[in-house]
Formats: C-alpha cells, structure tokens, sequence
C-alpha cells in the first residue's frame, strides 16, 4: 500500500530546496570562519566580490565553470545508468592526449577553427577509451565500476607523468610539459561576451569551450529524453530488471554509457589546454574530475542543474582563491572545507530539510501538493 | 455486546493534503475476531499503523480495554496489549525461532536467562494455543506458514492481548491458511481479540465475528458478519455492485501455440526450481498454473518469457522453437508474438520512476513505429498512451504523471494495455491482480477472457486460487518445481489444495 504523499510544486524542489540546502552550508561554513577567528560577513563578502565582483573575476570563474560542466555531465550521464563513474578525473587528464596529438601535429597546419574539432574528436575518443575498459569489465566481468574507475584514475595519472616526463618533452626542456602550441593550437578567448555587459577584462583564460561546454549540455538534455538510447539508458539505471524485461541488453548499454561518459570527461581536457595554458602541464585537471561528482549530485543529474551547480563551484574556486589571498588566515584548506559543506548539504543530505517544506506547503497551499495525482478513485 | 477492546473515536490523519482516515469510528469488543476490509488506499493499513504506532494521528482518541490510550511507538502499543503480524514478515532470517522471539525483548546484557526463561515461556503458548514450533530451527529454513505462527508466537510472548494480523493468507496455502484460523479461533477462546486486516471476502465470512468496511479513508459500515453476504460486502467496499464471478462461455481451443518440452531450469543460488515441466498452451483457451507461491511457477514464467535460461528443455512458441539456453532475448520474443505481463510490476513491468507514457511502450520503445531515427515520436507515444488510458479506464487519464503515481490497480492496467494493445499470438500472465482492488479485477478479468475469446493463447500464473479456477479452461497445479496434476475448472478447491501442497495426485484425485 503506497504511503500518501505531498509533492512539492517543481519550482520548489529544483530551486528552493538546493537555495535552502545552499544557505544552510554557508552558514556552517561561517561557524567555521568564526572559528578561525576571522569575520565570516567579511569573508563571505570578499568570496562573492572575488567571483563575480569584476569582468575579470567572472570570467575566471565561468572558466572554471566550463571544466565543471564537462565533468558533470559526464557522472550524470552514467548516472542515468545507475553507474558511479568516479574517474572523470583520469579519462580527462589521459584526454590529454588526444588533444596533445592533433594540436602537437596540426597546430602549424590549420588554423584553429579546423583543430578545434578535431581536437574534440580526439579528447573525446582518448576519454571514451578511458573509461570503456572499465565499463567492459563492468558488463562481462561484473568488477565493480566504482573500483575500477579509481584505479583507472591512478594509472591515467602515471601514465601522463611518463609520457610528459619521458616521451613528448622537448628535448632539453626541465619542464615536465608539451612544447607550447602554435597559433593553430589556441583557442580565441570569450572576453568581449563579459565585455559586452560593459566589464572591462585584462586578460583571462575563459574561451570558447565554455560554448561548447553549453552545446554538449544541451546534447546531454537530447540523449537523455528524448532518445531511444537515452530511454534504455534510463531504463537500466532506475531498474535493471525492467530493462532485461524489456529486451535492453544490459552489457551493450553500459558500455555505451561509459563511452559516453568518458567523451565528456576527456573534453574537458580542451578548456585548459587549448583554451588556456595552450600546452600540456602536469596535473592540468587539478580536480575538476572529482568536482564533476558534486556538480552531478547538485544539478541532479539533470543539465539545467548541472550549469548553475557548475558556476557556483567554479565561483567557489575563484572566490576562494582571492579570499584565501586577502585573509591569509582561510587557507586554501578552509575553501575545500567550505565546498565539502555545500557537498554535504546540497548532495548527500539532500532531503533534509525536505520533509518539513513538504508539511509546510501542505499546510500553506494543499492544492500545490499534488492531491489530484494521489487520490485517483479506486480501480 | 461486550466490553471493547479497542475503540477509536474520530481518528483523523492526513498526509500532507491527502486525508488517508477521516473521522473513524471504530469499536472492536473483547474476545471477538473483527475483519477490517477495504480496497487498496481505502486507509486500512494507515489505520492499523495508527493502533501500533508507527504513525500519530491528527486527532481522535484511542481506548484500549476501555482506558484511554496515547501510543507513540510500538513500544506503546506493545505496552497496552497490543501485537501485529505483518504482511511482511519481521523476522531475522538466520536467528533461530527463540531468537527471534526475544528480539526487542532481549533483556540483559547476557542472553543465558532470557533464553531460557523464553523457552519454557514458548513451551506454554504452544500447549495453550497448538503453536508448535520448533524453537531452535532456523527462521529461513521454516515454511512461510510456520513462520508465521513465529509472528504470533512473538506477539503473544509479549503479552498481547490484541493481535493484528494483516493480510495473513497472502502467503499460504489453503490448508495452512485453515491451520491458521483454527489458531486464531483457539486465541478467541482463550479470551484475546483478533483484528483480521484483508482483502478476502471469503476469510471474512468465514472466521469473522464483525466486519468493518473502510472505503476511501472513512470507515462506511460495521457489519455482524452473519447477518450480512459477500455480495453486501463487496458493494460497500467499492461503491457500487461488482460482478464476483467471471462469465465466460465454452473455450474453442485450436491450434498449439506454446509448447514447454521437459523444462529445467535453476535459480541464481543453484537450486533447481522448474523440474522437467512439459506442457501446450492452444489457441482460444487460457491455462491457469496454481501453486504456493516459491514452487517455482516464477521460474517458470520468467524462462518462458525469456529473462532467465534454462539448463534443458525445450519451448515452442507459434511452431518456432527458442533457445532457452540464453540467446533469446525477451525484445525478440515480443517481436514473434509473445507478450509477457511481470509478477512484479513494481521492478520488472514498470519503471515507477518514469512518466506513463514512457511506460506504456517499454519493450516496445525499439519498434519502428514509436521512433523518428534515433529519437523517440514522444507525440505519437503520448497520444497513443491517452488513447489507452481512456480505453483500459486508467485514472487518473494523465499520460505525463508520473508512474508512481498510480493506485496498484491502474499501475496494473497500465502493464495489461501495454502487453494486449500490441495485439499478441500468446499471452503469459504472472499475477494479474496481485494487490489490486476488487473494481480493477473485475476489469481485468474480463479483458483476459476477451483475449481468450479472440482466439490468443493465455498462460495464467496466479498464487490465488479463486483466480485460477475461475479462469482457467485447464489448471495445471505445480509442487517443487513439478507439474504434480492437471485439472478442468470445475476441480473443487479441497482437491487442488491437496495438489498444491504435495498430496500424491492419485489420492488427490479421489
């Protein structure tokens, strides 16, 4: 017998719920300000003037953000499949390849707008690689995604060290890093569209990817909803048994969804290389495969939260940059305090604080909670 | 009438602006056997639950031996004399029954003397009740029956004086079931009140004292259970007159449709659950298989559909055979004609989590029709979902809400409109009206018979005896895994009973 239920307006669930979750990390995270012995108004006002304050620190954090939005949509994908793909971190940083390949080899061929799909074709295909193999394994062998995926993480992480260190280094370079790309191997920046809004930007790393970043989450949207593939890859993900019920073959979609997973993943690689640094450094993913885990849990999965999910951290990380330079008390460990309490509250405790909004609606606006949907006469 | 035991006055509770019991009245007398009926979602178990705790209500008063009563927790309700038998059993499956017994009520911090004082506990309420158990065999290794009396045997020991059974008979054969009541008309005797929670009309007429009827969240009647009839009964839960028997006329079986030569087939643990089981399934009839449920009629049906392999044997489907050694995947079944409809719909018929539409083509989401390249024709999905929920009278007739949403009876509707909408050769049914109100059976029924008329092939696996025999134009009753006899639909249910527990057929047929 299914337990009645007030459900809440959508507006509601998908924007007040994770504002209230939101608030209440912040507000913990102020305690632990406080704690410090700093003024958490203070350092709240220099976090937010340091992320979206200037023309400049607001493309900072939508470069940032553009990272995010890539290795979000790449564990919401294989959430849909009910798979945990923690290695967004290595199939971007092994991405890395792929981008290294077209840009090392063309960048003093064809001008930019010809490598730049290239490049996404070969960060895409290097990522896909990525994480295939844990996904076959997942499908014929039944080792565990989540395992596997880690430990693919470390192995991407050796693997570039050697190759940066031992095989595509110039010769004679002490830096454990790719030679710098031509012109054919940069991508433009995006500053006139901060510009636009009248703020003045000196220079910055945010670029184009950010647009394509947009594009592959609205592709992500399309998958999802609307395709026969996307059907079956939910399917599987809310209830495997349905889908064997169905006739889904359950080896052939997770693959499928890891490979696509992966692609996202290693695109990221793009926004930093291409767009950014224009070569290939140690470490460049610094992160963003694990932040892509809380954006997918905050934006639930779903590409319309995985961009706002994805500015805020992008925000945290810029705002955080400039706050632990202004108050050298807050170091650069307290900023990953403060993100892991919007984890916590807006991911893993997310339904906290929903029981009470529930009541609260109920009793405010009993029509709002659904009471058409469950009292529908017997039968 | 004697003095009550229980008596609720004005319960109300809401869920959110759902009101799940409104202004219930209810007086149970001591030392009665009271049925409470009511269609799924009419508040019987929200009601119950309110009587053991797990939820308060809004407002209203409870009285228990005529004391008013406030219970918070079951710990309340323990205290007051109150125990209930779940549906679903509450038991840890690898203690043993003593164990069991004292859980929750263990005492100190060493077992020694609450174990032995539980024993000889255990050994009176056995004299005094005929609850032989045996107190150190382990629970898993019990028949659902017996471990149902560990249920009771558990509520007793904690001194209830009232005991909730809900739902009992779910999970019995009807000899256990009659073993049950001759129990629970024992406890009547030895003075304690039973409150029987069911939606069996038959189990209330016959064991029952007083009958309540609960539609929609109000209680609608008490009755004296033997001044009224199944047919009163039946009209007050639903609201209107239900048809209780199935009009059908003759079959006119015709060609083979499914065949199952020598089926073997093993389940995930190894254990062989389909043993040798060979038989047809023609045009134009409906074969029913009856059996307690866990004698592997589930295996059964899965292996035919194609979810499970076989270790041998043989199935015909339309003159093609299939390979059931894993190959056949169930899309391509459906593709040759067979439509299944799950057991569980809840995991396997359904993804609770999509909107309806989305399920109304599961399975069927790769054929041509229901796409535009790779994309899905979602107008062409939701208007043809509309269509269907006007024709299987699906309600609320919204094909965007979410599946979830929908009472049992029209999540099952849901399933059957899928599965009979794509015009299928043969049809295999698991359980069709599982935890469906009386109103949608009725429907059901009759589009199954319709599906026979039309001259389909229909497979009925169903744990409901009055179901199969009412249905079926051949019952096949299944034991361990066998098929132990097969019957016309006028075997009488003492015969099929004997069947379905084990009895030797030849005995049986006598």
């Amino acid at each position: 017998m299914s337990a009645p239920y007030a459900k809440l307006p959508g507006w509601a669930d998908y924007g007040l719920i994770p504002v209230i979750n939101l608030l209440v990390a912040f507000l913990v995270a102020g305690l632990v300000v406080m704690l410090v012995g700093e003024n958490p108004l203070r350092a709240a006002g220099i976090l937010v003037e340091g992320a979206f304050g200037r023309g400049q620190s607001i493309a900072y954090t939508l470069y940032y953000a553009t990272s995010f939005i890539f290795t979000g949509l790449a564990v919401a994908v294989a959430f849909h499949c009910g798979l945990f793909n923690i290695g967004g971190e290595g199939q971007a940083y092994i991405g890395g390849i792929g981008v290294a390949i077209v840009c090392l080899s063309l960048d003093g061929v064809f001008p930019w707008w010809i490598n730049f799909p290239l490049a996404i074709l070969g960060a895409g295909a290097v990522g896909a690689f990525w994480a295939f193999i844990p996904g076959i394994l997942q499908a014929k062998r039944g080792s565990h995604i989540v395992i596997t995926t880690i430990m693919f993480n470390f192995i991407a992480a050796s693997v570039m060290v050697y190759l940066l260190v031992d095989v595509i280094k110039p010769a004679g370079s002490m830096a454990p890093q790719t030679r710098t790309f031509l012109e054919g191997g940069q991508l433009p920046k995006l500053n006139w569209l901060i510009e636009m809004f009248g703020l003045p930007i000196r220079s910055s790393p945010f670029n184009i990817t950010f647009l394509l970043a947009l594009v592959c989450a609205w592709l992500v949207w399309l998958l999802i909803w609307r395709t026969k593939l996307g059907y079956e890859i939910r399917t599987q993900g809310h209830s495997p048994k349905a889908a064997r019920y169905a006739g889904i073959g359950e080896a052939r979609i997770i693959v499928i969804t890891m490979i696509i997973s992966g692609a996202l993943a290693g695109m990221m690689a793009l926004n930093p290389i291409m767009g950014d640094q224009h070569r290939v450094q140690l470490d460049f993913v610094t992160g963003a495969g694990f932040v892509g885990i809380a954006v997918a849990l905050m934006g639930r999965s779903h590409p319309v939260g995985i961009i706002p999910a994805a500015i805020l951290f992008g925000a945290l990380y810029q705002g955080g940059a400039e706050l632990s330079f202004e108050i050298p008390t807050i170091s650069r460990d307290m900023i990953v305090i403060i993100q892991g309490l919007v984890i916590l509250f807006a991911g893993a405790l997310e339904h906290m604080f929903r029981p009470q909004i529930q009541t609260l609606f109920a009793t405010l606006r009993p029509r709002s909670a659904g009471v058409e949907a469950t009292s529908g006469e017997g039968a | 009438m004697a003095e009550a035991a229980i008596e609720l006055v004005g319960i109300n509770k809401s869920f959110g602006a759902v009101r799940a019991n409104r202004n219930i009245d209810l007086n149970i007398p001591k030392g009665t056997i009271h049925g409470i009926i009511g269609e799924n979602g009419a508040g019987k178990s929200t009601l119950m639950s309110i009587l053991y705790g797990f939820y308060q209500a809004d407002s209203g008063s409870i009285s228990v031996d005529g004391k008013p009563t406030t219970i918070h927790t079951p710990n309340d309700a323990i205290a007051a004399g109150i125990g209930m038998v779940h549906q679903h059993f509450m038991l840890v499956e690898n203690f043993t029954v003593l164990e069991n017994i004292i859980l929750g009520a263990e005492g100190e911090a060493l077992l020694g003397s609450s174990i032995a004082k539980a024993r000889s506990e255990l050994e009176r309420l056995e004299r005094d009740y005929g609850l032989e158990v045996d107190p150190d065999a382990i629970i898993e290794e019990l028949p659902v029956g017996l471990q149902q009396r560990v249920e009771i045997l558990k509520a007793l020991y904690r001194g209830a004086d009232i005991l909730i059974l809900d739902e009992p008979t779910g999970v019995l054969t009807p000899a256990e079931a009659d073993h049950l009541f001759r129990i629970l008309a024992q406890l009547k005797e030895e003075g304690k009140t039973v409150v029987l929670i069911t939606h069996k009309l038959r189990e209330i007429m016959a064991i029952t004292d007083n009958v309540s009827v609960m539609r929609q969240g109000e209680m609608v009647a008490t009755r004296k259970t033997a001044e009224t009839t199944v047919e009163e009964l039946a009209e007050l839960m639903v609201g209107r007159r239900v048809l209780l028997r199935v009009e059908k006329g003759e079959a006119k079986p015709g060609d083979f449709k499914l065949s199952v030569k020598g089926l073997t087939v093993k389940d995930s643990r190894g254990v062989t659950m389909v043993k040798d089981v060979s038989f047809d399934v023609r045009a134009g009839e409906i074969v029913g298989i009856a059996g307690v449920a866990g004698n592997g009629q589930s295996e059964l049906l899965e292996t035919i559909a194609g979810i499970r392999t076989a270790e041998a044997g043989k199935v015909t489907l339309l003159g093609e055979e299939i390979d059931v050694s894993g190959a056949t995947d169930p899309g391509d079944l459906r593709d040759r004609g067979l439509a299944h409809v799950p057991e569980d719909r809840h995991h396997v018929g359904l993804v609770l989590q999509f909107e309806e539409n989305e399920n109304s083509v599961l399975g069927y989401h790769d054929e041509p029709q229901y796409l535009k390249g790779p994309f899905l024709d979602r107008e062409k999905i939701v208007a043809e979902a509309g269509e269907n929920m006007k024709k299987y009278d699906i309600r609320p007739a919204n094909p965007m809400l979410k599946t979830a949403n929908f009472s049992g009876g029209n999540q099952q509707k849901i399933v059957l409109a899928r599965e009979m909408e794509q015009d299928p050769e043969v049809l295999i049914v698991g359980q069709p009206t599982r935890g469906v109100d009386v109103g949608a059976i009725e429907f059901i029924h009759k589009r199954l018979i319709d599906m026979r008329d039309q001259g389909k092939a229909v497979l009925l696996i169903s744990v409901e005896l009055d179901e199969v025999r009412s249905l079926s134009d051949r019952i096949l009753v299944m034991f361990d895994g066998r098929i132990v006899g097969e019957r016309g639909p006028d075997a009488t249910e003492g015969e099929l009973g004997l069947l379905m527990a084990g009895v030797e057929s030849k005995e049986a047929a006598e």
